[in-house]
């Protein structure tokens, strides 16, 4: 017989978003337990050591792991089970309405948790050069920039002498950073777009600091090497097309890919969870509630975050809602969608309810420094705000209350940019 | 003098214009959306600081090295010199996040102080 224990709330993912949403519902009375395959709490933060986290959400700076360790001490405290190095396999929702997890642990091998409501938190991971197409053959050297990172900051482990980074999201340019300072050359970020996928200050203090060319709207056409790498070829675009004639050559014996992250979603899918395709994460309501009744959720599995400090608050307020779900309170009003359209990439939530408080997330498609956002419903403007930064990079965050939230009615935002660039 | 500067202080990233004459006198900073940018120039252009953060290696069970950081910001020039000496230390667990492990690195008013809680 295989054993079955049971609980209230069962969180899978004990990273921000998981402990900050067991630390909600323990603290709420409610029986949570979180369950992690890694041996200690954090997720990727604890890989993370540079600073530029919390400041929202601790109200002081600090690095990964520092906000991890807090973030689990706030769970424990407030009473939730930490389950680490067991791994959630399969996930179904019985007759009775409860939900039934199938969990492998070395210590106990597999067990079953029974629980009202789960809480998905099981972040995102990496996209690959195999999602990519880029020639060549595969040679030793090449990582994705969060396995480097984890080999460099858990590991202590060195990948190579000389790099080249693809892509200019946050993960590589501090991963730049990160190899300079341990001794590491690094030769170039080669980034397709025109502009830089990461933030500003990330630029400023990751490459500029230390001399590192960043290579706009160009592109590696070859990786060469047998064994190893040796050095890579880049070529500047045109409307999007390699300019092959213009190709120069970097050596090398390290690539680098950071090419973006995508909810880690092959669970859910597998209980019936619907995804939205612009985000990769589950469709959701404003209660972050997915299409099956009981199972929410929170963080990067849900759409991916720059700050951490939006996934706490994020998975709080699922966790608030999880409570409300539990205690039998029904939500009043009715529901009713949210869209997005002109230059806005996706919202979170995709179904909302009349008379709630709601935030909404969203990605801009463009880069502008005068735009306004507006929303839409039955006909009429209800909201509009001007902005004179807006970033692919950076989430768009914006808070409604219950009084702006008054009618039904499909809600559409659009994103209008302004004369400025 | 003419600098052109990003400000670190925020996302924003504004571009700054800096000029001044001799040792920093009349130091004029324009293209700031906030006074933070004014502050983050005048630090900048007479003594540049930043965070630094490293992993030094240990003698736990669970992890063999464990993440560092400095608990201000310390003068550029001094960065490489803490990270040689950071490389080529080992630290004895058990330590506690916060917990001191280099006092007063240069006499530049920065510790070196544990990331992490390591006890075994
Ligand atoms: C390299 C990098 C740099 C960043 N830099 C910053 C920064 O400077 N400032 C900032 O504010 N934010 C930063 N972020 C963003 C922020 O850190 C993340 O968005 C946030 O930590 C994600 O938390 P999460 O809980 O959603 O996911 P994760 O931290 O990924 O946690 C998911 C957890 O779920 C577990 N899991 C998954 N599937 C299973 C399963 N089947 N069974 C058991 N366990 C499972 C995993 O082991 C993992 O521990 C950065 C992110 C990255 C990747
Ligand atoms: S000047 Fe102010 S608004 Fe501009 S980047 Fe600096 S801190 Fe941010």
């Amino acid at each position: 017989m295989i054993q079955e224990e049971t609980f209230d709330v069962t969180v899978i993912g004990a990273g921000a978003a998981g402990l900050a949403a067991a630390a909600v519902t323990a603290a709420a009375g409610k029986t949570t337990i979180v369950i992690d395959r890694e041996d200690r709490p954090g997720g990727i933060l604890r890989q993370c050591i540079h600073n530029g986290f919390g400041l929202r959400y601790f109200k002081e700076e600090l690095t990964g792991p520092e906000y991890a360790e807090q973030a689990a001490e706030k769970a424990e405290k407030a009473g939730a089970n930490l389950r680490l190095g067991a791994t959630v396999l399969d996930m179904k929702k019985e007759p009775d309405g409860t939900l039934l997890l199938l969990v492998l642990s070395p210590g106990d091998g597999v067990r079953k948790i029974r629980s009202l409501a789960v809480i998905l938190a099981m972040g995102c991971r990496e996209r690959n050069r195999g999602n990519l197409a880029i020639p060549g053959s595969r040679p030793a050297g090449v990582f994705t920039a969060g396995a480097a990172q984890k080999l460099l900051n858990m590991e202590g482990i060195l990948p190579g002498k000389k790099a080249v980074i693809v892509g200019s999201g946050d993960i590589g340019l501090i991963m730049a950073r990160r190899l300079r300072w341990s001794g590491i050359k690094v030769e170039a970020v080669v980034e397709i777009m025109p502009y830089p996928a990461g933030l500003t200050r990330n630029i400023v203090q990751c490459l500029n600091d230390f001399g590192i060319p960043l290579y706009l709207e160009h592109s590696v056409v070859n990786i060469l090497g047998r064994e190893r790498v040796e050095g890579v070829e880049v070529a500047p675009l045109k409307d999007g097309i390699p300019q092959t004639e213009r190709k120069f050559h970097i050596d090398c014996d390290t690539v680098l890919f950071s090419v973006g992250l995508i909810p880690e979603n092959e669970l859910s899918s597998s209980v019936g969870v619907a995804l939205n395709p612009s985000t990769g994460g589950p469709l959701v309501d404003s209660g972050y509630e997915t299409g099956v009744p009981g199972i929410f959720a929170a963080g990067n599995v849900l759409h991916v975050h720059d700050l951490v400090d939006f996934v706490s608050e994020e998975a709080e307020h699922a966790a608030q809602m999880v409570i409300r779900r539990l205690n039998g309170e029904t939500a009043p009003g009715g529901t009713f969608p949210v869209k997005v359209e002109s230059n806005l990439k996706y919202v979170v939530p995709n179904r909302c309810r009349n008379g709630q408080d709601t935030r909404f997330a969203f990605r801009s498609l463009i880069v502008t420094n005068d735009a306004e956002l507006e929303a839409e419903q039955n006909g009429k403007i209800i909201w509009k705000r001007h902005y004179n930064y807006i970033r692919p990079a950076e989430m768009i965050i914006v808070d409604l209350k219950a009084e702006q939230l008054k009618e039904e009615g499909e809600l559409t935002f659009r994103l209008k940019k302004g004369e400025k660039i | 003098m003419k600098k052109e500067l990003i400000c670190i202080r925020c996302p924003i990233g504004c571009r700054l214009s800096a000029e001044w004459k001799g040792d920093f006198e009349e130091l004029n900073i324009s293209g700031n959306r906030c006074p933070r940018g004014a502050e983050y120039a005048k630090q900048e252009l007479r003594d540049p600081r930043r965070i630094v953060t490293a992993v030094v290696p240990c003698n736990s069970v669970l992890q063999p090295c464990i993440p560092v950081r400095t608990d201000r910001e310390l003068p550029k020039h001094l960065i490489d010199r803490l990270l040689n000496i950071l490389y080529r230390s080992r630290v004895e667990i058990p330590v506690r996040k916060g917990d001191i492990f280099i006092e007063n690195f240069e006499n530049s008013n920065a510790n070196v102080i544990f990331s992490s809680t390591i006890t075994r």
